[in-house]
């Protein structure tokens, strides 16, 4: 293996190793929901893409093979975060609106509702007045 | 270098899944858990990753592989069940 791509690997897994640490440093140490979701979410997503790449550099160089099967785990990582991160905020947002006593704000305070009569989409009931629902009696 | 790389992200990686753990325990919030849940699935992942590399075999990727998948569907089945109170409606 040459110490080009030595250095390659090594500089990779360092830097995703750090970014998933900091991913979970950011679970442990963000002050609420909201923001706790950011941390794992972004971090912890880009370091496990950084150690995927090292890892498909280094079958191809140490031992000659090349294999897709990193390239597939870091799509399916990647297509998948963002949705499963929307899903856990409409748990928070539905979770703040109908538990008594809610949860707490976050530095930036509650998230602003988003009209007047309508309200986040969680699924608790449907929205009044928006298009193809009937208009309350 | 990657002869030095590799125990040490082993350790990073390792001390992450613990913190994740913490919050897992401590909560406080439904939501927080299901966060915290979902980062150890990605963490396991990285954990595979970083030992198939050690060891120079590449037997862990289909567990990474199935990781990835069964993790995603398991954090949107908790979440549809505390939106709904139902997964498969």
């Amino acid at each position: 293996m040459s110490p080009a791509a030595d250095t390659v690997v090594g500089l990779l897994v360092l830097i995703g190793a750090g970014f998933v640490l900091v991913g979970s440093w950011g679970l442990v140490r963000l002050p609420s929901v909201m923001e706790r979701l950011h941390a794992p979410t972004k971090a912890t997503t880009l370091g496990v893409g950084a150690l995927l790449l090292a890892s498909m550099i280094d079958g191809r160089t140490r031992y000659g093979n090349w294999t897709a099967h990193e390239l597939l785990v870091t799509l399916f990582l990647f297509v998948t975060a963002p949705v499963a991160a929307n899903m856990i905020a409409k748990v928070h947002l539905h979770r703040t609106r109908t538990v008594a006593g809610g949860e707490a704000d976050g530095i930036a305070g509650p998230p602003p509702r988003p009209d007047d009569e309508g309200d986040w989409a969680t699924f608790a009931e449907p929205r009044r007045n928006c298009p193809g629902t009937p208009p309350d009696p | 270098m990657i002869a030095l790389a590799l125990p040490l992200a082993l350790g990073c990686v390792g001390v992450a899944m613990l913190l994740t753990l913490w919050r897992l325990v401590r909560g406080p919030s439904l939501a927080d858990r299901i966060v915290a849940l979902d980062t150890m699935v990605v963490d396991a992942i990285a954990l595979i990753v970083l030992i198939g590399m050690t060891s120079g075999t590449d037997s862990g990727f289909e567990a990474a592989l199935l990781l990835a998948m069964v993790g995603f569907v398991g954090t949107v089945a908790y979440c549809k069940f505390i939106l709904r109170g139902d997964i498969v409606e």
